[in-house]
């Protein structure tokens, strides 16, 4: 039931684009159709995974026990681009596809700070390691779900006429800004929620 | 390029927030207030100072291949330095900005301005980069901040302006930061980039 709620938390209530401002520039960047953006997410998705697993052992079985928490940042950053830089390799050998598919956003993926985010996030919210795996993937479709919404609404003003000014990233912005307002809509449902199941 | 140029370079041809619009997290996430922009910006200007001025000095001993992965180290031993520094002097700062600290270290502008510029420029020439883009992205975090502020809850720089209850309370959440930034942009397209 708990893990019921965290999902639901980190897709609609707590959404990592729309309600805490991570992972903007991709959000931007690479929204202008529905499948790019969809294979981005599953990118993210895939990344932001690996990277919880990996990052967490690292701080409790590393950096806590030798007192070197201060050293949080400077670590996680270099373990996410070597990361990356190794799941880019091992897919280019293994599965040829796949990495088409997400080959290009694989690079953009290290200094997203969606990944940087959540896993700095699960430390700070003192999460187990299956309440940080569940959070890590529930954020990521979070993260998916914001981007296809958005990119499907950017296909349609695409071909609207803006006024001057406003073509652009001004027209995307405010695109985002009432799909945000779209998503307050879900603000309590985690209490409510919670509160039914008697938690 | 004389040192003041490449300053006002910063803030107006190459202001980071609306004409390269790089590091739009940071921008979105903690203009809730004035003050909030401002203190985001100054670490940012720091870091970026600082990063900018080292990696100008240390361009010509970093090998070409790990030039990238030698950069964000060096970004992120300054960025822990400022985290530490307001940790300890500004605990107040530390946790409105709270997880926005340690992302300065994936901030696009840090890294974007040590790969265009500090690696191209001088040391005395990259501070003045640094100075010129971090004033820039101060500068358009506290305007982004005030319009918020102002539309939100009234205030300017937490100074009462107009009583609280005429504010529009969805310019302090989440979707007044992109609909504010999405008009200031456009207001900058139309006057200042021709």
């Amino acid at each position: 039931m708990e893990y019921i709620i965290l999902i639901i938390t980190a897709i609609f209530v707590n959404n990592i684009v729309l309600a805490q401002f991570l992972g903007i520039c991709p959000f931007l960047g690479v929204s202008k159709k529905v499948d790019t953006a969809g294979w981005m997410g599953m990118a993210v998705l895939f990344v932001m995974l690996i990277a919880t697993l990996v990052t967490y052992p690292i701080y409790y079985g590393i950096l806590v026990p030798y007192n070197l928490k201060f050293m949080q940042t400077i670590v996680y950053i270099l373990v996410i681009a070597a990361l990356v830089q190794t799941v880019e390799i091992i897919l280019k050998k293994t599965m040829p596809a796949l990495y088409s598919a997400l080959g290009v956003f694989l690079p953009l993926i290290t200094t997203n700070c969606t990944i940087l985010g959540v896993a700095i996030n699960v430390i700070n919210f003192e999460y187990n390691l299956g309440q940080s795996t569940v959070y890590a993937i529930a954020t990521a479709l979070g993260f998916t779900l914001a981007m296809v919404l958005f990119a499907g609404i950017r296909e349609q003003t695409a071909i609207t006429k803006t006024p001057k000014g406003m073509d652009g990233t001004p027209i995307a912005l405010l695109t985002a800004g009432l799909l945000a307002m779209a998503f307050m809509g879900f603000s309590g449902v985690d209490k409510g929620l919670s509160a039914a199941l008697g938690l | 390029m004389s040192k003041l140029g490449i300053i006002i370079n910063g803030i107006i041809k190459e202001n980071p927030t609306f004409v390269l619009l790089l590091g739009m997290c940071p921008t979105l996430g903690t203009t809730s207030s004035a003050i909030n922009g401002m203190s985001m910006g100054l670490a940012t200007m720091a870091v970026l100072i600082c990063s900018n001025f080292v990696i100008s000095c240390v361009k010509g001993l970093i090998p070409d291949k790990v030039h990238i992965p030698c950069y964000i180290v060096i970004i992120a031993g300054f960025v822990t330095v400022v985290q530490l520094l307001i940790k300890a002097y500004a605990p107040a700062v530390d946790e409105t900005l709270g997880l926005f600290i340690p992302l300065i270290v994936v901030n696009c502008i840090v890294l974007g301005r040590a790969e265009s510029f500090a690696a191209k420029n001088g040391p005395l020439d990259s501070a003045c980069d640094g100075i010129g883009i971090g004033l820039g992205f101060t500068l358009a975090l506290t305007l982004l901040g005030l319009c918020r502020e102002l539309l939100g809850a009234g205030t300017a720089f937490n100074q009462p302006v107009y009583p609280e209850q005429f504010g529009a309370l969805t310019f302090v959440l989440a979707p007044g930061a992109f609909i504010t930034l999405a008009y200031l942009s456009a207001l900058f397209n139309k006057f200042i980039k021709k």
